[in-house]
């Protein structure tokens, strides 16, 4: 029988008649018998100490279970980075944001949960809070990139252009809100329970709840186990906010002595979780009149909020996407995270390379108008090509797409239309980005994911990964990338849950990792097992493990080298129609081509492009969160709002094929690529249209408004 | 009470106030129907009530009582088989993390009943009371389209 290849056609998701019949099982959708409520309390001041915690005698506190940090078995710590971020704070500790956890209830109904909250009353000694960036005095971490010579020292500049911008909080907003079932046991085979505690989730990284868990709740690898659900979005919000859920879903369980449904609402999900880093970023460059580029000197500061989450990775990542996607011989790149008494940000799909590439977009547009040139001809001399050198001193000897993207995008771009009245002007914008594909440097070594493949007795195929499907077609791809290597049909192999007691850790889904690198070790078990059914009968199960191959060099030290294993390529062409006399900006068509090495499933690609485009233009023009007291003022989707079916624009995506020869097929992480270009694109179109240039986003009436009066 | 739920008789002991959302999921086992906002922002939550499209978080169980409710559900035909609107939100790759997939295949369901032709625009319309995250729209509305006679 000849079966043939399905790599680079769109078969159905594999959980795409699950997904249309509503039988897909999310966490909130699980019963568990005899499951109880629960509910964290959290503080309501930005920054203090708390002096008591007192349960009100009126209410009978034997209806439901109290936690505090002293019930905390093993190290009161959500183990990240650093170990800064309490599980919860204790009486006499310190409150570092609004919203920060102190106190959890279970109760066997919501009616009586709510009582209990009503009933506890925390005091505190409050502090003098920090909440502008440019007041922060801790620092959380701090990048320095150097290439070539110090601003001042490069000769031949004949022109110098300074320029900041300010970009701004921004949540992901995944439909399905965050939520874990905590068992205080582990299941054994039929109805045996064995001392442990299991967890059922809303998440995108198994692993890294499970040694949150482990930690925090004193647990051995076999007593924690932590299980994904059917996930509904993450976008970076379900990579390190879970353990928090977890560990505290888990605390209540282990005290009540039955499980505990722990979901948030909309509410607790938008006041509470973590957001897009805000920042500013200043940029001084420096050209010939020629508009030869000679010299870059960039200054980054993120606002990381009250603890330190994922803070310093994020702002590795902004640095060195700081210079765009350009060579550029002298580079100084400065960038550091500070903490403000804000929640804590975090990861959220781009992780800082959108806020950096936001300025350094603008950048050229702002050069090119000083040089009286175009921004389309200024990049293309600008651009990285075959074997130029980033800011980081890594040559690029394969799959270089910017100006394949370029060309894609402006030959796909129609004419710009008319716009639609006297009020309404309208205007194009471009924008060039690329985006590292995988961990920074030598993230994957450190990890060194790990994946399983079983051959069994009845002549199907598993894989065993702690990859996630978030909706982004891990499960689809990994089966079409299996079945092509293994030689046999898609109905033959399938995916073992994604459950710590069964899977091996394959590192966190984030990071635009997952069909590249992991996706690779699938075809290298896949591989392995075929070569060995030649001589041996199923059951066979092999593992394999990420290597790092010789030829990727990274300096942690003077960050220099390579500091991803390869770039994904996107130019997106933004067109915008600008009501002047409301200051509404609307995004009516997008073109965006993305060089993605090769297209294993090219419906699931356009949608990840599609969705993340959408997402940036969101960030860009209507995401706006507003601070109040150390808090978000609109903290209910009434309030915050994400572009609908009526205010998304029309797409049109082009995907250009140029492989990676370490990508299965070619293949390179494209997931969060999407939310770089729009924005620095859209705010070109915006001065096109109105010749005002603004420097922050989201590109709010107010702003648009303000920019045009004080022209 | 009583109200019919996706073309059978369902018969209740329930508090008239408690949220549809709730009974349905909680003591009809219909989980397809899914909660992302509780506050008629989303659409999550969407079912028809005598062929409407309404967000169930905001509407009390007692208020259906002799009406007819459909959830995702009920959108199969009885042996399983997917309707033409499912099956292209498949192919289209219109369902990515699946979350706003009930909500949005029974507002485009109302749709394509309404209007056997609809245009881009018409789709729009339709599904901007019903909230995604992941698609960005374009798949979903080609997924509507596909199905207009
Ligand atoms: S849950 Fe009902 S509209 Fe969001
Ligand atoms: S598919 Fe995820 S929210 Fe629509």
């Amino acid at each position: 029988m000849v079966t043939t290849s399905t790599i680079g056609r769109s078969v159905p998701r594999r959980e795409g008649a699950a997904k249309v019949t509503g039988a897909a099982l999310y966490t909130d959708d699980l019963v568990v018998a005899d499951a109880w409520y629960g509910q964290t309390v959290r503080s309501t001041i930005p920054r203090g100490r708390i002096r008591s915690i007192t349960l009100d005698p009126e209410f009978d506190w034997e209806r439901v279970v109290v936690v505090t940090a002293d019930d905390i078995p093993g190290e009161n710590v959500v183990h990240l980075i650093r170990d800064d971020q309490p599980v919860l704070a204790r009486v006499g500790g310190e409150i570092r944001h609004r919203e920060e956890p102190i106190l959890l209830l279970a109760a066997p109904d919501r009616n009586t949960l709510e009582e209990a909250v009503r009933h506890v009353r925390i005091d505190y000694d409050p502090a003098e809070p920090v909440y502008a960036l440019e007041e922060a005095t801790e620092v959380y971490s701090t990048i320095n990139i150097r290439k070539g010579k110090d601003f001042e020292d490069v000769e031949g500049v004949e022109l110098v252009v300074e320029r900041s911008f300010r970009v701004g909080l921004q949540e992901q907003l995944y439909i399905e809100p965050q939520g874990a079932i905590a068992i205080p046991w582990r299941e054994r085979g039929a109805g045996s329970r064995e001392p442990g505690v299991t967890i059922i989730g809303s998440l995108q990284c198994p692993y890294y709840v499970h040694r949150a868990l482990k930690r925090a709740l004193k647990l051995t690898d076999e007593q924690a186990v932590v299980v994904q659900a059917e996930t509904g979005g993450g976008f970076g919000g379900k990579e390190e906010y879970p353990s928090m859920v977890a560990i505290h879903a888990a605390l209540l369980a282990r005290k009540a002595g039955r499980p505990v449904r722990l979901i948030y609402d909309r509410h607790e999900d938008l006041a509470a979780t973590t957001k897009r880093h805000p920042g500013v970023i200043r940029h001084r460059t420096g050209v010939k009149k020629d508009g030869t580029l000679l010299s870059q000197d960039i200054e980054i500061v993120l606002d990381g909020g009250g603890y330190c989450t994922l803070t310093p990775v994020v702002l590795s990542r902004a640095a060195i996407h700081a210079t765009g996607p350009y060579s550029c011989p002298n580079v100084r790149i400065h960038a550091r995270a500070v903490a403000t008494n804000t929640p804590p940000n975090g990861a959220f799909r781009g992780f800082g390379a959108p806020q950096s590439l936001f300025a350094a977009e603008l950048m050229v547009e702002h050069v090119a108008e000083r040089l009286g040139m175009s921004s389309v001809d200024l990049r293309r001399k600008w651009m990285l090509r075959l074997g130029d050198t980033t800011a980081t001193g890594q040559t690029l000897t394969e799959s270089v797409g910017a100006e394949l993207v370029l060309d894609a995008a402006l030959k796909a771009a129609s004419a710009v239309g008319r716009s639609g009245g006297r009020a309404v002007k309208r205007g194009r914008g471009l924008s060039l980005v690329f985006h590292g594909s995988g961990f920074t440097g030598s993230g994957e070594k450190k990890l060194q994911g790990t994946l399983a493949m079983e051959a069994l007795a009845d002549g199907t195929f598993r894989i065993l990964t702690a990859s996630t499907e978030i909706g982004q077609g891990t499960k689809t791809i990994f089966c079409q990338l299996a079945a092509d290597a293994l030689g046999v049909g898609l109905d033959k192999v399938d995916l073992a849950p994604q459950d710590t007691s069964l899977v091996p850790d394959s590192g966190p889904t984030v990071a635009s990792r997952t069909a590249m690198i992991v996706g690779r070790l699938v075809q290298e078990a896949a591989t392995e097992i075929k070569d060995r059914l030649q001589r041996e009968r199923a059951p066979i199960k092999v593992q394999k493990s990420y290597v790092q191959p010789d030829s990727i060099h990274w300096d942690e030290t003077t960050y220099t080298g390579d500091a991803y294993p390869i770039y994904a390529w996107a130019c997106t062409i933004a067109d915008v129609d600008v009501d002047m006399t409301t200051g509404e900006v609307r995004v009516t068509d997008l073109v965006t081509a993305v060089d993605c090495g090769k297209a294993l499933h090219p419906v699931m690609a356009e949608g990840q492009i599609e969705g993340g485009t959408l997402q940036a233009v969101g960030w860009a023009t209507i995401e706006e969160i507003k601070m109040k007291d150390g808090g978000y003022q609109n903290d209910r989707l009434a309030t915050y709002l994400i572009p609908t079916a009526l205010d998304a624009p029309r797409i049109k995506t082009i995907l250009v094929e140029n492989p990676y020869s370490r990508g299965p097929f070619g293949a390179k992480g494209i997931g969060e690529l999407p939310m770089d270009g729009p924005a620095p694109a859209i705010i070109a179109a915006i001065h096109d249209a109105t010749g005002v240039w603004l420097d922050e986003i989201p590109a709010t009436p107010e702003r648009v408004l303000a920019a045009c009066a004080s022209r | 009470m009583r109200f019919t739920l996706n073309g059978a008789a369902v018969s209740l002991d329930v508090v008239g106030s408690r949220r549809l959302l709730d009974v349905l999921r909680e003591d009809l086992g219909k989980t397809g129907t899914k909660e992302g906002c509780g506050e008629g922002e989303c659409g999550a939550c969407s079912v028809l009530i005598d062929g409407e499209v309404v967000d169930s978080c905001l509407v009390a169980v007692g208020q259906v009582e002799g009406r007819n409710v459909i959830t995702v559900e009920g959108l199969a035909g009885p042996r399983g088989e997917l309707s033409l609107l499912q099956q292209a939100f498949i192919e289209h790759g219109a369902a990515q993390c699946g979350i706003c997939t009930p909500g949005m295949l029974l507002a485009a369901h109302v749709l394509l009943k309404k209007e056997q032709r609809p245009d881009a625009d018409d789709v729009r319309e339709a599904l901007a009371g019903n909230l995604c995250r992941c698609t960005g729209y374009t798949k979903i509305i080609e997924a509507v389209l596909s199905c207009g006679t």
